[in-house]
């Protein structure tokens, strides 16, 4: 689980979104949707980033400058080491999608998103894909998801690009036999009024560790308590308390 | 050859290392990683009569060389420990394990450890009467000395293990509290428990904590440990088990020396899953470094 992993590339992709590519073994990686917990150099805890993509050797993070550890991981370079700790938490459960599943993405919610569109597609599915952000400056991956051959359908809140208004007005008229989703919790609650079949969450939360230890992530779901970053992220609609 | 074993409250440990409650669960998490009974024992989480979910989150916040947690005693309840947690702990940890408890009145405490005193594979008790998370029981008792004496003494009516009364750095004289733990019947003192904290989202104004507050630990604490043990060593004659911010295996020594018997490490675990393993083979080696044969010998060395 622990690495010393190498940055390959630390590059931005908009103003606050970068995508970090470290050199890894993926072997503990076992489903997208999963997450590593980045050690940085000055820095007590550990910083929770989702797994966007991952092949045999690297893998692929996209993250969000939120604060101050974040932002100091955009000064990492290439060939700098860092301590991870790779493969955690539930991912998505693909076994569930059904023949066209739907993938929902909200800002920086998107990224554990394109792994699991490729996976899906690795397993004959035909997924569409809706990608929401707040403005045209903040739209990454868009390309990513079209060379996958998908339909992806991207709104912007101000209508600067694609579909004014949020994702739930695309979701609203297409039709799906599942849905995968990750992004803020209004997004949630919106997308829990609107879907019209199971699916999947990924939930975000303040960890301590990362692995199940300290108890710093728990929900409470119709299943009891339960740890965003062990049990979870990725809980079933049908288990969330909202 | 070095010679790590040291003896708590009568009860011989490999080596004095000991991952503190509410770090470690029940082990199985760290079980999954590497062979736990390479560890001296471990405190699991605090135990109350009741399941609890604990607080609200956010319940971490990040500060430097340390982090704040209100957790607030999330366990499912000493009948689960006792139906559930400890046999599965018997698959993976063979040694005495040190059975962490708390509760919100004196008959609670009571009722846990009465309802676990039978159970072999617990070797201590170890009672928090120091947790800063909770409201109207935990801290609350360890804030004075006649509510520490007085929750000890009643434990100690329902068991013949070795009690271990786990104090608060958030007080004026931590002497007090462990003198009265000690006329209370007590078998020894673990110190230090978090430090109550607060941090603010700026953008918001706001704690960062749903909580509030939460308690301080890291490696920020461990100069407290080191004083508060030195000073816990000179008002008692119990053993005394040294906690706060341990990350290394010097500061086992360090808090050894000052006069801890043996050593909890806490945060530490939560940083990196392999900490207590490290410090546990660290071990050896940084003793030979100080010229220390046998590990028993160095407690309270400060002192001499």
């Amino acid at each position: 689980m622990q690495q010393i992993c190498t940055v390959l590339e630390n590059t931005p992709l908009t103003a606050s979104v970068w995508r970090m590519r470290l050199g890894a073994d993926t072997a503990a990686v076992t489903a997208p949707g999963q997450f590593v917990n980045v050690k940085l150099p000055g820095f007590y805890l550990r910083r929770p980033i989702s797994i966007c993509d991952f092949e045999e050797g690297s893998l692929t993070l996209l993250y969000k400058v939120v604060g101050r550890g974040t932002d100091a991981m955009t000064r990492i370079h290439p060939r700098h080491r860092l301590d991870v700790l790779v493969g955690l938490g539930n991912g998505y459960d693909l076994s569930k999608s059904g023949q066209t599943p739907l993938l929902v993405g909200g800002g920086v919610g998107v990224p554990p998103l394109y792994g699991l569109c490729k996976a899906l597609l690795a397993r004959g599915k035909a997924p569409q894909v809706i990608l929401g952000f707040n403005t045209r400056e903040e739209i990454f991956y868009e390309a990513e998801f079209q060379a996958l051959g998908v339909p992806v359908y991207v709104t912007t809140v101000d209508g600067s690009y694609g579909q004014r208004g949020f994702v739930t007005d695309v979701m609203k008229d297409l039709s799906y036999t599942y849905f995968y989703t990750c992004g803020p919790l209004p997004m949630f609650r919106a997308i829990e009024k609107t879907a019209r079949t199971s699916g999947q969450y990924s939930f975000e939360e303040r960890m301590g560790c990362g692995f199940g230890a300290c108890m710093g992530c728990s929900i409470e779901t119709k299943s009891g308590a339960k740890r965003v970053c062990k049990d979870g992220p990725v809980f079933e609609r049908e288990e969330i308390i909202w | 050859m070095v010679n790590t074993q040291v003896t708590l409250c009568g009860i011989a440990l490999e080596n004095p290392v000991i991952p503190a409650s509410g770090t470690f669960g029940f082990g199985r998490e760290f079980a999954a990683l590497y062979d736990i009974n390479c560890l001296g024992t471990f405190s699991f989480k605090g135990t109350t009569l009741h399941p609890r979910f604990g607080n609200p989150t956010p319940r971490i916040a990040e500060c430097a060389a340390g982090m704040l947690n209100a957790v607030g005693l999330q366990n499912p309840g000493v009948e689960h420990v006792k139906a559930v947690e400890l046999p599965a702990l018997a698959q993976i940890f063979h040694k005495p394990v040190m059975a962490n408890v708390s509760g919100f009145s004196v008959a609670e405490y009571v009722s846990v450890v009465e309802q676990l005193t039978d159970e072999p594979q617990i070797g201590w008790f170890e009672v928090n009467i120091s947790c800063p998370n909770v409201h109207g029981g935990g801290m609350s008792f360890g804030t004075s000395p006649a509510a520490a004496e007085e929750v000890t003494r009643a434990v100690r009516a329902v068991t013949k293990k070795p009690l271990i009364v786990k104090l608060s750095p958030n007080v004026t004289d931590i002497a007090a509290i462990a003198r009265a733990c000690e006329a209370g019947g007590a078998d020894g003192v673990s110190l230090i428990n978090t430090l109550l904290g607060m941090r603010l989202n700026l953008r918001t104004r706001k704690p960062l904590l749903a909580n509030t507050t939460g308690g301080l630990s890291g490696p920020a604490l461990l100069p407290l440990a080191v004083r508060m043990v030195y000073q816990v060593y000179e008002a008692v004659k119990i053993p005394i088990v040294g906690m706060g911010g341990v990350s290394s295996a010097e500061d086992v020594l360090e808090l050894m020396m000052a006069g801890a018997t043996a050593v909890e490490v806490g945060a530490a675990n939560l940083v990196d899953p392999y900490a207590s393993e490290k410090i546990v083979k660290a071990l050896p080696q940084v003793m030979e470094q100080y010229g220390i044969a046998r590990l028993a010998d160095i407690i309270g060395a400060a002192h001499r």
